[in-house]
């Protein structure tokens, strides 16, 4: 049917191979960073669902959350959303 | 062959789309297009048409069905207008993008404010720079027939862009003019069955319309501008087989009314093109020298056939439903810029002559070729506005 899809070499419509995205690292994009902080995590998941990138990760029962800095664009959402302000927005600084 | 019976031009276009036999269809209601969905979802429903019918909330609902409907590898069909159109917009620059072979018809028909619900070209003109091939209709066979070479267009691994057949609404809607349906077993035959290039396969995952980089996006780009200049070979040679399985002419990028020999070209696309073929046939039984090079094809814009067309005019005189507020024509440019191309200095002169349905008679025709064969030019004109309904224009 058809040629092999690639990141490399474009496909006619621009198909790609599953997860092919993953390369391009969004993080670079980010000017504030969530610090997930540990305290007062009720393991609510909500962090985790609102992140438009899909790029929150944890386990509910040991109620410790973080983000994947490689993807994370600092939109504050989790934070936001976070019912225990348990997580942070710093400035993405040295 | 079928035999001609006398229907409503949208009821016609609905059964010419069921014997392309598209697998899923979703659109939304709106004048002056409603009938071709009714009547394609009575259709289904009544078991004629093997395909799903997708009740859909909006038309972006349905420009997005049918879109990951084609994407999942299926013959995907919906038609709207007008604002209609607008909400589909987005969509049809992913379709385009994607390259998913979809088709669509667009009852042309004006854009809000103020409010008309009757025929001009500025829904489908002002979709024109999205990637989706645009075929325009003169009446209501042409536009059966049309769809036919539409879903052969597109689909052709040369191609895979969405096509758009316009039909003027109510014009070709609403009329009953006799039409011959294409026949059900030379349509299967001419169509065959759609084989997706890539498509949506839980087995065999991939990802459409996905994110690109700036080293890669200009690309993909370029290749929707690439393979709408390749359709235009594939429409004429679609357009030729089309005439010889079928037995009549329904497209092509453009036809030529006794404007090879004439001094007076006017140039127009849709439904109007039978008006001005009736003033044209009185001004030659007079002796003048008029003719019509009617678009079928506007995108893409078949630059060359048109200055061929052209090349021995005296003058030109672009007849729209359209314009580009703040700018023209819509025709009346691109026409300058291929003539201007090809290094002809013929005279072009664009004349909007109907938004929201004003009437278009063969005398205001006439008037536009006396004026322009007179000597006079215009850039763009809006044709017979009627000034003294106007308020104070700087209040």
């Amino acid at each position: 049917m058809s040629t092999k899809l690639s990141m490399d070499k474009l496909s006619i419509g621009c198909v790609a191979p599953p997860n092919g995205s993953l390369i391009y690292k969004t993080g670079a994009w980010r000017t504030m960073r969530p610090v997930f902080k540990h305290v007062t995590c009720i393991g609510c998941r909500g962090c985790e669902l609102v992140c438009p990138e899909g790029c929150v990760f944890g386990d509910p029962k040991k109620k410790l959350f973080d983000f994947d800095p490689d993807y994370c664009k600092g939109c504050g959402m989790c934070a936001n959303e976070c019912p225990k302000d348990d997580i942070d927005m710093v400035m993405e600084a040295k | 062959m079928g035999k001609p019976e006398i229907l409503e031009g949208a009821m016609a276009v609905a059964h010419a789309v069921a014997r392309c036999r598209p697998e899923v269809i979703a659109a939304y209601p709106i004048t002056p297009q409603t009938h071709i969905s009714e009547e394609l979802s009575t259709i289904v429903a009544d078991g004629e048409l093997d395909a799903e019918f997708v009740k859909v909330e909006s038309e972006f609902g349905a420009a997005s069905v049918v879109l990951g409907a084609s994407a999942a590898g299926a013959r995907a069909y919906t038609a709207t207008s007008s604002q209609g159109l607008m909400l589909m917009a987005e969509v049809l620059w992913n379709m385009a993008g994607m390259r998913l072979p979809v088709v669509l018809a667009c009852a042309n028909r004006s854009v809000s404010a103020p409010l008309s619900i009757w025929c001009d070209h500025q829904d489908a003109e002002s979709v024109r720079d999205c990637g989706v091939i645009q075929i325009y209709a003169e009446d209501a066979q042409e536009a059966c027939d049309q769809h036919v070479i539409a879903f052969k267009v597109a689909e052709d691994r040369r191609v895979l862009l969405p096509v758009m057949v316009n039909l003027d609404g109510f014009l070709l809607t609403h009329v009953f003019e006799p039409v011959e349906l294409p026949d059900q077993d030379l349509t299967d035959k001419f169509l065959g069955k759609y084989e997706a290039l890539y498509k949506l396969d839980v087995d065999n995952p991939m990802s459409f319309g996905c994110f690109t980089e700036p080293d890669k996006c200009m690309e993909g780009r370029w290749m929707i501008h690439d393979a709408s200049l390749r359709s235009l070979g594939v429409i004429e040679e679609v357009s030729k087989a089309f005439a010889q399985t079928f037995g009549r002419n329904a497209g092509g990028l453009l036809e030529e009314y006794r404007s090879q020999d004439a001094e007076t070209v006017l140039v127009a696309k849709g439904s109007i093109c039978g008006t001005i073929k009736d003033v044209v046939d009185e001004l030659r039984d007079k002796g003048r020298k008029a003719g019509l090079v009617c678009i079928k094809t506007f995108r893409p814009f078949p630059r060359e056939a048109v200055v061929k067309a052209l090349r021995g005019a005296r003058e030109i005189a672009v007849i729209e439903k359209g314009g580009s507020f703040g700018a023209g024509g819509i025709i009346t440019p691109d026409l300058k810029d291929a003539l201007y191309d090809a290094g002809l200095r013929i005279p072009v002169s664009g004349f909007c002559v109907q938004l929201g349905g004003r009437e278009v008679t063969p005398d205001g025709i006439r008037e536009i070729i006396d004026r322009v064969s007179k000597g006079e030019r215009v850039v763009y004109e809006y044709f017979r506005l009627r000034k003294e309904i106007l308020p104070d224009l700087v209040p």
